[in-house]
């Protein structure tokens, strides 16, 4: 009944949304934002710890959600460490393009990366799911920026 | 819980009836359409269109205001559906039938000209913990509003019901002017018990405004047996379109209200100095009304009325029955809700899966229910439920193998959630 949606519900997204990474607060950080879907209740804590030089050093979240949002939340924290705060703006805009479009013509310089976020590609057949997928990105733009909230609305 | 409904009511050929549903004949994605989401907005019988249409096409102009032949059509069409409305709510008089946008319009329209107009500081509003937004904020913001007005909320029981323990403990200091509470919840199903209510309320002194959002749509509603002071329902969920609702009330009441919007139509005289209020209910509809959707609303009043309360109802209690059965037996799945007393709309949670990617994978089935809170917030928080339910409601046209496909896609998400 539901075989097609293998491609939405890849095992990976399932398994992250199962049991997601960096799933805890960060007591030390520098950097923090709530990201909030007011229609759907999904939400979320993000935070972020910086090294000296403006790189992310490490990156947690909390929240609530279905397994599209805490899966893409998930794979963020993972795929930003190390990440200065300008690359790490840059994989979100390009993200959002992958998650709205299901392709990134322009991704060559961040392949690697995006490799790793190619998973939740198959959420742009999905309109009304485009939004789960990017709340955790929104959010980190607003950590990054010095916001306390984001919203995917 | 018996097997269908007993052999004397009469029952609702809904194989027939599917066919006045235009929209119920498409595929969605090759898959037949389930559609399960008429809690939200019901879908319209071909009568309803063609209604509104033949108005477009042969009686419309303003109404109230041309001395010639097509606005008075126009007028006569917009006064018949306030008759057939006040018939379908047994009200004793077509002028306590006021049409607003939707209920939504209808409980503003009461908290600012009833709320704000006629009850005094220190008294309180009484609302439950189970009510639609929509009969939640026009009282947060009269409670706001500096006038000295209180709200107080009634508790819902773990079953789901109205706690009527608690109902009477909040109404004994004889303090609340208003209990605004729903009629049949659009998350629970449950009906509440209106005349109680009624009798509870009045017995302390205050008036009773019932949302009967979803209840009109799946009992017969009678005002009068009822006892309440107001009634609203939206025509959206009854079949009809949108942008038109009903607020029923008392006339005495209506008299004591001021306005709620001020423009044309609603007054007796204007000078530069001052106005006129017209009486009820002209008073309460000021601008061009909804004049095509009020001629549909009457249609679609018309076709439920046609096909008769005794075989509705004797429809609705065969699916609860058979939604009851068979979704209580889906392990994992968590209803909301028990009442004794309840309509066909269940909201449930699966142990594996967010309401989101249930509603996603049931889509792919062709099934349409509707995934979050359902305008009912405090009310998922209240069953510890914040990340929303999916939610199933029924029509007219739904069927029991409609309720069984639901229920056989329920165990296989369950199973590809793992
Ligand atoms: C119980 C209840 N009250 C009020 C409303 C509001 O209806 P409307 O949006 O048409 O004003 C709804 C439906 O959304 C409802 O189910």
């Amino acid at each position: 009944m539901f075989d097609d949606l293998r491609d939405l519900y890849q095992e990976i997204i399932l398994d992250h949304g199962r049991k997601p990474r960096n799933f805890r607060r960060l007591e030390d950080a520098d950097l923090s934002a709530r990201g909030d879907n007011p229609l759907c209740g999904d939400r979320m804590d993000l935070w972020l710890k910086m090294t000296p030089d403006g790189r992310i050093a490490d990156a947690a979240f909390q929240g609530r959600g279905c397994a599209i949002s805490m899966a893409s939340a998930s794979l963020m924290t993972e795929t930003v460490k190390g990440k200065s705060a300008e690359q790490a703006k840059a994989l979100g805009a390009r993200f959002r393009e992958l998650a709205m479009t299901g392709a990134c013509p322009d991704c060559g310089d961040l392949a690697e990366e995006m490799e790793r976020l190619q998973p939740l590609a198959g959420v742009h057949e999905f309109p009304s799911r485009v939004k789960c997928a990017t709340l955790a990105w929104h959010t980190l733009n607003a950590a990054l920026e010095g916001n306390k909230e984001a919203s995917s609305e | 819980m018996t097997d269908g409904p007993a052999s004397s009511a009469p029952r609702l050929d809904v194989e027939r009836l599917r066919r006045d549903f235009p929209i119920l004949a498409q595929t969605v994605r090759g898959r037949k359409l389930v559609f399960l989401d008429s809690g939200a907005s019901a879908q319209k019988p071909r009568q309803v269109i063609e209604a509104m249409v033949r108005c477009m096409e042969e009686r419309y102009a303003n109404v109230h205001r041309g001395a010639y032949f097509l606005s008075e059509a126009a007028t006569e069409a917009y006064e018949a559906a306030r008759g057939a409305v006040a018939r379908f709510l047994n009200a004793a008089d077509p002028r306590e039938v006021v049409f607003t946008r939707n209920s939504t319009e209808a409980i503003n329209l009461v908290a600012h000209a009833w709320g704000r107009g006629v009850m005094r500081p220190g008294q309180a509003v009484l609302v439950s913990e189970m009510e639609h937004h929509a009969n939640l904020v026009p009282w947060q913001m009269l409670r706001d509003d500096g006038r000295g007005i209180a709200l107080r909320v009634c508790r819902v029981t773990d079953d789901g019901e109205l706690d009527l323990e608690d109902l009477a403990a909040k109404l004994a200091d004889g303090k609340v002017g208003l209990v605004a509470v729903t009629h049949m919840s659009n998350v629970l199903g449950t009906v509440t018990p209106a005349e109680r209510i009624v009798a509870m309320a009045h017995a302390a002194g205050a008036k009773v405004l019932l949302d009967g959002s979803q209840a009109a749509v799946h009992r017969r509603v009678d005002v009068q047996a009822i006892g309440a002071d107001f009634y609203c329902f939206t025509g959206h969920k009854l079949y009809g379109p949108t942008g038109i609702g009903v607020l029923w009330a008392r006339l005495e009441h209506l008299d004591r209200m001021p306005p709620f919007l001020g423009g044309g139509d609603m007054i007796a005289s204007v000078t530069l100095e001052r106005s006129e209020w017209a009486p009820p209910p002209a008073k309460f509809e000021a601008g061009t009304p909804a004049i095509v959707e009020a001629v549909g609303l009457h249609a679609a009043v018309d076709y439920v009325t046609a096909l008769g309360w005794p075989a509705i109802e004797a429809h609705e209690r065969a699916l609860v029955d058979r939604a009851m059965r068979r979704l209580s037996g889906i392990e994992g799945l968590r209803l909301l809700g028990r009442a004794q007393d309840r309509g066909g709309v269940f909201s449930f949670a699966l142990d594996n899966a967010h309401p989101h990617d249930l509603s996603t994978l049931l889509d792919r089935a062709g099934i349409a229910v509707r995934a979050g809170r359902h305008c009912a917030e405090p009310l998922h928080a209240r069953f510890g439920l914040e990340g929303g339910t999916c939610r199933a409601s029924f029509g007219l046209y739904t069927t029991e193998e409609e309720v069984d496909f639901l229920a056989e896609a329920l165990v296989k998400a369950r199973e590809f959630f793992g």
